[in-house]
């Protein structure tokens, strides 16, 4: 008799089990359908439509052309596809730019500041409250504090500091004003990130290695850095994904069509938007596409970056 | 503290140090947004002063009635609102359902949604853009609120999701427990055992969820023509002529909007800053 009892039990649990599985499918409905709606279908449409000729305002009259959106020359020798454009490489050579020099500056300063707020000082609550204010400033907003800042007859950069340089209106300056705007607004968030790192070190490490006599140096390099390792990775790679799909900084800054040589996505908006090329404009999004997850495997799988 | 005693000269040096770098961290991250608070209140003549006689020039509300007089602007800020507040409300809703499930429930095929779920929140907006605007132009939405809250959902659900799934993983199982042997359904354990217990996560998410529909600005600019969000406002803020730049009231308008967000994030300043561990550290 007493054998029974369990087997039952078992078939009950697993009873449970299943219909625990089946419960949790009906929760998951509503998410999976608003993926599927808004980004599955819409990435099956763009890779769809890269293959094709197609109009903005009239998708349905196409034709297909392969890969022509990428690569094609017509016959009289005319370069049409979009690897062929030099302003396409220019915005890819740009975007690396950005995306290198401003994650490296908004770790270097993050950790600075970081650092500083970490230690105990009066006047240390101020400064971690002043750290969120850049964070919270819209970027179309910080976009446009410092336009004005490096405007040539007003700003405090351009006329103050650079006796009425237009920085913006020189393709090889403005794209380093304009990492300077991206670091001034994303290195709070590194330095958040790298603030919640620091106060999970264990203290009794520290204590110990001021007893042994490390020097705060060799302290900072052999055991703080090697410890937040995982978090600073995660907080690289979110950081480089946001600053390669850089739009609205380049485009409220000096205007579509100028950023459309800065930026990789300005670049498929102007030909998908304001150019109306369908197929053309998905081509290259669906280029970036594959760029940025090239990027994220090789992080993922060369830093062994763990998510969970 | 040694220091102090055996060599007192260095110590203070290096006190100085410090207080220098935190004066200057300080002034790095406030000043622009101060100047703009400045330039906000001072009359368009103004501008041209030196910095000096600028900053010490009468103040004006002039810039704020302006900017307010500006229908496009008061437009704009009442569709941010309810574009932002839909799909937040949307978002915490299913994401919550999700994140129960996710958090709480075995079953097959778990790991594959949270790798789907992880995959669009890292998906750069433009690989949806043509598709999104062909379907958002079908179903009859462009320019409407309702289609830049269905654009929303693709960066406002996975953040939910992820953020709300790992909170559900940490409660206690003995509440759900509880409401299971009563008898009573996910739902409605969800909704009476589990969400009186996830509020701090709710408002946590749905705050930052908020910020990042308030700041979009690629779909806004795209799918919409005359039904402005305040951010597309405010980059195509213009004067009178196409020439003249109103700075004093591209600046207010820029302050109006910055400041319920700088007050939310300094009211729930701890929330957010464990909010956004979770969700940019686990994804």
């Amino acid at each position: 008799m007493t054998t029974t009892v369990p087997t039952n039990k078992a078939v009950k649990q697993r009873g449970i089990e299943a219909t625990r599985a089946r419960q949790a499918v009906w929760l998951l409905i509503p998410t999976m359908i608003a993926i599927i709606l808004v980004a599955g279908y819409p990435l099956y449409r763009t890779i769809f439509f890269s293959l094709f000729e197609a109009n903005l305002t009239s998708p349905d009259q196409k034709t297909f052309l392969g890969l022509g959106n990428f690569w094609f020359t017509t016959d009289e020798g005319v370069a049409l596809g979009f690897l062929q454009d030099p302003k396409w490489w220019g915005a890819v050579t740009n975007t690396l730019l950005f995306t290198v020099v401003s994650v490296f500056l908004e770790t270097v300063f993050g950790m600075i500041i970081a650092l500083v707020v970490n230690s105990a000082f009066p006047g240390r609550a101020f400064l971690r409250t002043a750290m969120l204010v850049p964070w919270a400033i819209p970027t179309v907003v910080s976009a446009q504090m410092w336009s004005y800042m490096y405007n040539d007859s007003f700003g405090l950069i351009g006329r103050g500091l650079l006796g009425g340089t237009a920085l913006l209106a020189n393709p090889s300056t403005s794209i380093w004003a304009m990492i300077a705007v991206d670091v001034w607004k994303t290195t709070s968030f590194m330095a958040l990130l790298i603030l919640a790192g620091l106060q999970s070190l264990p203290s009794d490490m520290y204590e110990a290695a001021d007893m042994d006599g490390a020097s705060k140096g060799r302290q900072f390099w052999q055991m703080t850095l090697p410890l937040l390792r995982p978090a600073l990775l995660v907080a690289l790679v979110f950081r480089s994904l946001d600053a390669l799909r850089v739009f609205d900084i380049m485009s409220v800054m000096v205007g579509n069509v100028s950023a459309a040589r800065l930026s990789m996505t300005a670049y498929a908006r102007q030909a998908l938007i304001d150019n109306q090329l369908l197929g053309m404009g998905s081509a290259v999004s669906i280029a970036i596409f594959i760029i940025i997850m090239v990027i994220v495997v090789v992080y993922v799988t060369a830093f062994r970056v763990k998510f969970d | 503290m040694y220091l102090k005693r055996t060599n007192p000269t260095l110590y203070y040096l290096q006190r100085v140090g410090f207080y220098a770098l935190v004066v200057v961290i300080t002034l790095y991250l406030l000043i622009p947004f101060l100047w703009a608070v400045l330039t906000s209140f001072r009359k368009a003549g103004d501008l041209f002063l030196q910095p000096l006689a600028f900053a010490t020039a009468p103040s004006t509300l002039g810039n704020y009635i302006d900017v307010f007089a500006n229908p496009n602007f008061r437009l704009g800020l009442l569709y941010s609102l309810i574009t932002a507040v839909g799909a937040v409300a949307i978002a915490l809703l299913f994401g919550s359902f999700a994140a129960y499930a996710l958090g709480r429930f075995k079953f097959r095929g778990k790991s594959a949604v949270l790798y789907i779920v992880l995959a669009v929140s890292v998906f750069p907006q433009i690989a949806v853009l043509g598709g999104l605007y062909t379907l958002i132009n079908s179903l009859g939405l462009y320019n409407t609120p309702s289609g830049l809250i269905l654009a929303y959902l693709i960066f406002t659900i996975p953040f939910t999701v992820w953020v709300l799934t790992s909170f559900v993983r940490d409660l206690p199982g003995e509440l759900e427990e509880a409401a299971l042997v009563d008898g009573a359904s996910p739902l409605q354990t969800l909704f009476l055992v589990l969400f009186p217990v996830m509020m701090p996560a709710l408002v946590t998410t749905g705050l930052l969820a908020f910020i990042n529909a308030w700041n979009e600005y690629l779909f806004a600019l795209t799918f919409t023509s005359t039904r402005r969000t305040v951010p597309v406002v405010i980059a195509n803020y213009s004067g009178a002529t196409q020439f003249d730049q109103p700075w004093g009231q591209i600046m207010a308008a820029s302050i109006v909007v910055t400041i319920p967000l700088i007050i939310l994030v300094l009211v729930f300043q701890r929330n957010i800053v464990s909010g956004l561990t979770a969700g940019a550290v686990k994804g």
